[in-house]
């Protein structure tokens, strides 16, 4: 046990609390400033975290097998991006990507045709809702034995993944348009695409973003837990579940990072589309 | 639209729509069966230099030891093969590996469920942790948090720790997220008039936790815990699988898709799901009980 390191540790966490509390308290009238401050809290906050991560796993000596150091993971983050972008390029670029422009498309295009038959609507919903809750990753097995081990079966998972998602938001987001404004375009005399076009699916836009925001996390699961499965010899989760076979944990921490980031910069890509396309939705007005 | 009411209502909208919607996937089910499991049976012909009948080779495609695609009725009869003919105590029971599956599955619920109430709890009265926590938790929700999952349970193990309360950790882990969120939502939305009449009753803080803000939250919490208790299944299954296949519903899905038996995938994966809807229905059933004793009821 190494005492130094584990008191100054301790020093940080108290100076950093003590920081964020001053801060938290704060309530500045300049906005600038008040972004700034509200940005720099969680980012102190995260710092401490990764501070006491690594204080810990160097003051108690704890075994890399168990939980190595953020150092040591971003050593290996940094000496092998070769293998991670290899992975990230098989499981996101290949598999997700397809999956999820498959997935999202088909589940809106099922979804305008389901709204425009009622009686499809009745019976078709309450299963999609159903189908939504069912644990779909399970899946995974048939898929590979369908289509292979290579990607094409990846996408196929999150594919039928994302379908219901997409299919359940996007009817419910069809139905958001009041019954005054939809008289209201009765009354310009628009037919059911004008109506459809420059109404309906403008209202039903934040329901569908809700859904493309939770399938960007599915998606990547999805991917993730398939290649588990079964896979060539590259790809995020095989690396992964060999990686753990193999009791490389800073390896697995490394693609968990990669994992990480690829999910918050498409989610952050997806909220900053939905910015630009439901400027007109009253939480983005200021 | 004319409004129907009563048995009328339930009958065309409910039964007859959905039993149709069913009725169609179960014929295109028994058609894709056909087709995808018909390559196999006409090659045995082949090299057999038989011919077979169209009749022959559709009842032949649906009695396939491992079909690409087994039929319905052949996952039927596995299901009743595997729950009601065998011991609830066999290894090879349905009910045995589904239990394994449905008891750390509900452990992590409760234990995710109460984590998440807490730090609710925590985030609304603590300006600090507002700020500093719950970025975090709205950012973690993007992070594809399964993949940790092996490693969680590979890990635990090397210390000692293995059965139930690994796979529990990864179902608490994934079922927290909703919790939090939903009940931080929901313990802050008494309004601004209702703080302030708690207030004028000089109501100090837990009194008006207890009062005002915890049964707000209710209704919160149930909507939550719903998604929660579907995730919380999906993290038990996948949490079997990196165990290298013992026991669990995720296991029956590894082992079968090891050597090739599509018929015990399919079985476990109906399983699964009516597990998963069980249990939603169940959280369903108790927020109605709750709210119409609460008074909530619409």
């Amino acid at each position: 046990m190494n005492y130094a390191i584990l008191v100054s540790v301790a020093l940080f966490w108290m100076f950093a609390w003590f920081m964020n509390t001053r801060l938290a308290m704060l309530s500045p009238a300049n906005p600038v400033v008040a972004r700034a401050v509200n940005l720099f809290i969680p980012v102190l906050f995260g710092i401490t975290l990764i501070v006491i991560w690594e204080g810990l796993a160097r003051g108690l000596h704890i075994p890399q097998v168990l939980l190595p150091a953020p150092s040591s993971i971003w050593a290996r983050i940094t000496s092998s991006t070769g293998i991670l972008w290899a992975d990230f390029y098989q499981t996101f670029m290949k598999a997700v990507l397809a999956g999820f422009t498959l997935g999202c498309g088909s589940g809106f295009v099922v979804a305008i045709i389901v709204d425009r038959v009622p009686f499809l609507r009745r019976g078709l919903l309450p299963i999609g809702n159903l189908v939504a809750a069912l644990p779909v990753v399970g899946i995974a097995p048939i898929m590979v034995m369908w289509f292979g081990f290579d990607w094409p079966s990846k996408a196929a998972v999150v594919v039928v993944m994302t379908f219901f998602p997409m299919l359940v938001n996007t009817v419910a987001g069809l139905a958001a348009s009041s019954s005054m404004e939809r008289d209201l375009m009765r009354t310009y005399a628009s037919d059911y695409w004008q109506t459809l076009f420059k109404l309906r699916l403008p209202a039903a836009m934040p329901f569908i973003f809700n859904a493309l925001k939770i399938n960007s996390t599915l998606a990547l699961i999805g991917a993730i837990v398939a290649e588990f499965f079964g896979t060539p010899i590259v790809g995020m989760g095989f690396r992964i579940s060999t990686e753990v076979g193999r009791m490389n944990i800073d390896m697995v921490w490394a693609e968990i990072f990669v994992a990480a980031l690829a999910g918050s910069i498409s989610y952050g890509l997806i909220a900053l589309l939905e910015r630009a396309v439901t400027f007109w939705h009253p939480s983005y007005r200021a | 639209m004319r409004e129907r009411q009563g048995p009328s209502w339930f009958f065309f909208d409910r039964l007859l729509p959905i039993g149709t919607v069913v009725l169609v996937i179960i014929l295109l089910w028994y058609g894709f069966a056909v087709l995808l499991n018909a390559k196999f049976e006409l090659d045995q012909a082949a090299r057999a230099k038989k011919q077979i009948s169209t009749m022959e080779l559709v009842q032949k495609t649906m009695a396939q030891d491992r079909p690409v695609l087994p039929a319905p009725h052949q996952v039927a009869t596995e299901i009743w093969n595997t729950t009601a003919l065998k011991k609830v105590t066999s290894k090879r029971s349905l009910v045995y590996h589904g239990w394994i599956t449905l008891r750390s599955t509900l452990l992590g619920f409760v234990m995710g469920t109460l984590l998440g109430i807490g730090l609710a709890a925590l985030i609304v009265h603590s300006r600090v942790l507002d700020k500093s926590l719950m970025p975090w938790i709205i950012a973690s929700q993007t992070i594809p948090i399964l993949a940790i999952a092996p490693m969680i349970i590979v890990v635990l193990n090397a210390i000692g720790i293995s059965g139930v309360l690994p796979k529990a950790l990864i179902s608490t882990y994934l079922s927290f997220f909703p919790v939090a969120v939903g009940m931080v939502k929901g313990l802050r939305s008494p309004d601004l008039m209702l703080m302030d009449l708690m207030r004028t009753y000089n109501a100090n803080r837990s009194q008006i936790f207890w009062k005002l803000r915890w049964p707000a939250a209710v209704p919160f919490l149930f909507t939550s815990m719903k998604v929660a208790v579907a995730i919380s299944l999906v993290g038990a299954i996948v949490g079997e699988l990196p165990t290298g296949a013992v026991a669990g519903l995720g296991a029956r899905l590894l082992t079968g898709s090891y050597y090739g038996q599509t018929i015990q995938i399919w079985s476990a994966l109906v399983a699964a799901a009516v597990l998963a809807a069980a249990l939603v229905i169940m959280v369903d059933l108790v927020s109605r009980l709750v709210t119409r004793h609460m008074g909530m009821a619409q």
